[in-house]
């Protein structure tokens, strides 16, 4: 919690909550002091819509005009796309499937504008614990939607510990009734509360009637009151307020869905909503209004703000906080620009990073860029590449949760070269307290798993070390092999690194199961059969010369030699006969499921 | 004259210190050695083959000790004594030949049957012992067989220049097919690749994993009989040694590609033949190579490759890989795969237990199975690994096969 009240002094929610805050200085105060659930997320525009993951996804609707409203009451939106997936991942949550919610969505976006993205959020929940009708979601709805809006104001952006932050928020959602009364937050909950019952007073009724209504009615009443989404929030609050008696039971259906996949459903019903919005909204709104829902930019304000702060970022790393400052002033501008420079100052802040006394590296590490994500979104919404390849940052999570399932007491493990998913598993494991040895294999010319050895031996974990050629004399003590992959292809053969395939053969010879750990995002369309086909060429010198031993020296001059060639293969294929199974973040499946994951799952993600 | 103590000594050093590798090289020097011990051992008058045998059991039994995992050394002690115990039974059926004769002719009902007996024996003793030998053979025969080397020892009594010439003879056939065996050392890379354009034709793509002389000399001979192929040659870590046959191959005119190890299973489907050089092979067909070996014949019998073990009869071993005697592996310094500059820091971990916390295994060879070998090539011809029991009787008695520290008795 503090992490993420630290953040919040980082740069002042105010200065970045554009549009959704600046009429209404009462939830500031309000916003500011309880946990900084939602990062910048609020601030995300609508046209970045996530892909949904599921059908569900896109019965979650309006993720932006909600956010927009949401700001006033606390943007504990949980950060559009990037984080939503790993969040939902780590609640493991049922796919929210909810028609009936969405349709409930639909009919009240307006109000969902306002708290719609917490109504909506709760509905998806809801909707994968009890699909109700829409009618009664939507009370439950705005019930939900009422604390969370508390808990959003307290959440402000670029809370610290993004991850923890979505989760914090989800609490807060669900336990966002108890929290009113304890924070500070209750007092502008009530300032908000006072000015939605008097804007939503026609709003009473037929929730999913009033929801429409209320959108509508919140509209010119949003008009007089704040130039941004504040009215719609209070009215929608307002109404949730009269569903209180639903909210507890309404927690701990929150509880189930995890917010992130709410989020990725709210953007898309966000849109449609948005959609109607803007039909609905021309009559009454300018061009300001049209794009109420998006966070506006307040050229400058924060800037000197943010800039001021560079030195007291003790949560955000000096690269993140460059980085920010730079979208924020326009410097780095482009998709793929802002991408790279994201993900390149991720790489330092991960280099920099080494995980805390008590905190595990999985959780830590995630919470740590989550709250990188939301102040880059604080400085500037994020993209959709941005977004996915955050998004892919966090998959490895559940990938480790599902491996570590296969990890026993007494256990020898053995890997080949350095995977990063594999390295996490094990480290997780080892911090879990299972005892295990590991057993690093390594090849020529790129010995990669030396530096894998020396990271695991620094953690503590007792480890073996040895040349390719030896696993036939170490594999009969071997219980289990782990690989990693570059890519996964449709007829289960693993792309990797050279040397896997002779790997994975010895130890079906002996016996021993083969797990590959990969993400699902390697997963691809294209089928292979033998390593020549297709591969890559390295350095032909990398074999000449062996580091550390100046009594080979046999090939020094191998160029002159006209009939010597010298080959350095990268990759080689795997045939799918040796691999028993894969670890992806979809689970675990057998190599000939391959195909399955790509085509049900990949033509959802709009970067393939 | 010479000093053999001296020579068994430096010898054994030789082979402790590890300053003599390899299986020729150590053949070689173990025949050597061995005939000097042959000429140079005062027989007695009586019984010499039995002498012979224990002088070079003696000696033997102190190369083997010095480093076991040079299994050439005991085949070629074992060799000699089977040399020894070989001449010891031609020259008692000369000697129960010269008995038959000299008896006469009252008994020649007997003695022929003697004869017989004693021919049967003697041959049944020199060969393995099949169905019908041991059928045909009766408590008569073996019987006679001792009592004809009594005979001879009486007969060496009694005609004792004939006897002092035999035992002339008989060194002197010793030492001359010991010699003989190191011709055939020396030379078995040659007659084997007499067998190199066989195997090879046009355009094949051959695999090869470390360094052997002998398939360098049956790459090269099929170069010679104007074969144009490709050779992938496996590097062989940690010596590294295939990148110096791949220099080789390389100036001698052959297309040759240097691959990693880690590569073999990548490249393999595109080879025709992987012809290997090994260390030792055992009596069940299985080899034992340089290491890595195995993952080769694997990836060969993955893709239906035919895995080809080119080797001198020297490295024929009478014994089974699990025989206890037998050490399959041994252990080379770690700091051929792991530097110890950087690592010296990870070194002095230890875990809870006391036991270290980074361990790193360097073996030096490695065992494959007879199922994984095609055709063993030697020089004697082509042989499948389910013969290579036949070819160890020809070559070892059994007698000779267990050669233990035995107690002064």
């Amino acid at each position: 919690m503090e992490a993420r009240r630290a953040s919040r002094t980082v740069s002042d929610p105010k200065v970045r909550h554009v549009g959704f805050f600046t009429p209404d200085p009462n939830p500031h105060p309000g916003r500011t002091p309880l946990a900084s659930d939602a990062p910048v997320s609020n601030a995300l525009s609508p046209v970045m819509i996530p892909p949904p993951r599921q059908p569900s996804d896109r019965t979650a609707a309006v993720p932006v005009p909600e956010t927009g409203q949401r700001r006033q009451t606390g943007a504990d939106q949980v950060p559009v796309g990037s984080y939503n997936p790993s969040e939902s991942l780590l609640s493991s949550s049922p796919l929210p499937s909810s028609p009936s919610s969405r349709v409930g969505l639909v009919d009240g976006e307006f109000s969902e504008e306002s708290g719609g993205w917490l109504r909506r959020s709760e509905s998806e929940k809801y909707a994968s614990s009890l699909p109700d009708t829409m009618v009664e979601r939507a009370p439950e709805n705005s019930a939900s939607a009422a604390p969370r809006l508390e808990s959003k104001k307290s959440v402000e952006v670029t809370g610290k510990g993004g991850k923890a932050v979505l989760e914090e928020q989800n609490e807060v959602q669900s336990s966002s009734k108890p929290l009113k009364e304890k924070t500070t937050k209750a007092e502008r909950r009530a300032l908000q509360e006072a000015q939605r019952a008097a804007k939503a007073s026609g709003k009473e009724g037929n929730k999913s009637a009033a929801v429409s209504q209320g959108a509508a009615s919140v509209k010119p009443v949003k008009q007089p009151s704040q130039k941004k989404d504040g009215p719609p929030v209070s009215v929608s609050v307002v109404s949730f307020d009269k569903k209180g008696g639903d909210r507890p039971p309404e927690k701990e259906r929150k509880k189930d869905v995890p917010a992130p996949r709410m989020q990725f459903d709210d953007k898309s019903r966000v849109q449609k909503a948005k959609k109607h919005a803007v039909v609905k909204q021309t009559e009454a709104r300018n061009r300001v209004e049209l794009f109420r829902h998006l966070p506006q930019y307040e050229h400058g304000t924060q800037l000197p703000d943010l800039e001021s702060k560079f030195f007291q970022l003790d949560p955000v790393h000096p690269a993140i906080y460059k980085v920010g400052l730079q979208y924020l002033a326009g410097d780095i501008s482009g998709g793929n620009a802002r991408c790279i420079a994201m993900l390149q100052a991720f790489k330092e802040a991960i280099e920099d990073y080494s995980t805390p006394q008590e905190k595990t590296l999985a959780r830590d590490l995630t919470a740590k860029i989550s709250s990188y994500v939301s102040f880059f979104i604080e400085c500037r919404p994020l993209s959709i590449s941005m977004g996915n390849a955050i998004r892919f940052l966090k998959t490895h999570k559940v990938i480790v949760r599902h491996a570590i399932t296969k990890i026993r007491d007494g256990d020898v493990l053995l890997t080949y070269g350095s995977s990063c998913v594999v390295e996490m598993i094990l480290l997780y494991a080892h911090e879990m307290g299972k005892q295990f040895r590991v057993v690093v294999v390594d090849s020529r010319p790129k010995l990669e798993g030396q530096a894998l050895l020396r990271r695991l031996v620094a953690k503590g974990l007792s480890c073996a070390y040895s040349h390719i050629n030896a696993l036939s004399y170490i594999m009969h003590e071997v219980t289990k092999v782990f690989l990693g992959a570059a890519s996964v292809l449709s007829n289960g053969t693993v792309y990797s690194r050279v040397g896997t395939a002779s790997v994975a053969m010895v130890a079906n010879a002996f016996h021993v199961p083969v797990l590959i750990c990969c993400e699902a995002y390697k997963f691809h369309e294209r089928v292979q059969l033998d390593s020549i086909c297709s591969n890559e060429l390295g350095d032909p010198d990398a074999i000449a010369k062996v580091p550390g031993r100046t009594d080979v020296n046999y090939l020094n001059n191998w160029a002159n030699k006209e009939n010597l060639q010298l080959l350095n293969l990268m990759y080689d294929a795997t045939p799918a006969d040796y691999i028993s199974m894969i670890v992806t973040d979809y689970g675990m499946i057998p190599p000939t499921s391959v195909p399955v994951i790509v085509r049900e799952y990949r033509r959802d993600h709009v970067f393939l | 004259m010479v000093d053999v103590q001296g020579l068994v000594n430096e010898l054994v050093s030789k082979l402790r210190r590890r300053k003599v590798e390899g299986s020729s090289a150590t053949a070689r020097l173990t025949a050597e050695l061995l005939r000097s011990v042959i000429s140079q051992s005062k027989l007695p008058t009586t019984n010499q083959p039995a002498a012979l045998i224990d002088a070079v059991r003696d000696v033997g039994e102190k190369l083997i000790a010095a480093n076991p995992i040079e299994l050439a050394v005991g085949n070629i002690v074992r060799r000699v004594l089977h040399i020894i115990r070989e001449e010891d039974h031609s020259n008692a059926r000369d000697a129960v030949e010269g008995f038959r004769l000299s008896v006469g002719g009252d008994n020649d009902y007997i003695v022929e049957q003697d004869h017989l007996n004693l021919s049967a024996a003697a041959q049944s003793s020199l060969c393995r012992p099949s169905l019908h030998a041991l059928l045909e053979r009766s408590p008569d025969s073996e019987t006679t067989y001792f009592t004809a080397t009594s005979e001879d020892d009486s007969e060496e009594k009694s005609k004792s220049l004939d006897q002092n010439a035999k035992s002339l003879k008989f060194r002197r056939k010793v030492i001359s097919a010991v010699n003989d065996l190191i011709e055939d050392i020396n030379t078995c890379h040659l007659m084997i690749a007499e067998l190199a354009v066989k195997h090879i034709h046009h355009n094949k793509v051959i695999l090869t994993f470390g360094r052997s002389r002998t398939v360098k000399e049956f790459l090269c001979a099929a170069k010679e009989k104007k074969r144009s192929f490709g050779v992938f040659v496996a590097e062989g870590a940690p010596k590294y040694q295939g990148h110096l046959l791949a220099k080789e191959l390389a100036a001698r005119g052959l297309q040759t590609t240097v691959i990693t190890d880690s590569a073999v299973f990548a490249m393999i489907s595109r080879v025709n033949m992987v012809i290997v050089g090994v260390h030792a092979v055992m009596a069940n067909g299985g080899v034992i190579g340089p290491v890595g070996l195995n993952m080769v014949a694997l990836a060969a019998r993955k893709h239906a490759v035919p895995f080809v073990v080119v080797t001198g009869t020297h490295k024929l071993c009478p014994l089974y890989p699990n025989n206890p005697g037998v050490p399959l592996n041994e252990m080379r310094s770690p700091s051929e795969v792991l530097s110890f500059e950087q690592f010296s820091d990870c070194m002095d971990y230890r875990i809870g237990t006391g036991a270290p916390q980074l361990l790193v295994v360097n073996p030096a060879f490695d065992y494959v199975p007879p199922e994984l070998v095609s055709l063993f090539i030697t020089d004697i011809g082509g042989y499948c690994p389910s013969y290579m029991y036949r070819l160890i009787a020809d070559y070892y008695s059994s007698d000779d096969v267990v050669i233990q520290q035995k107690p002064a008795s």
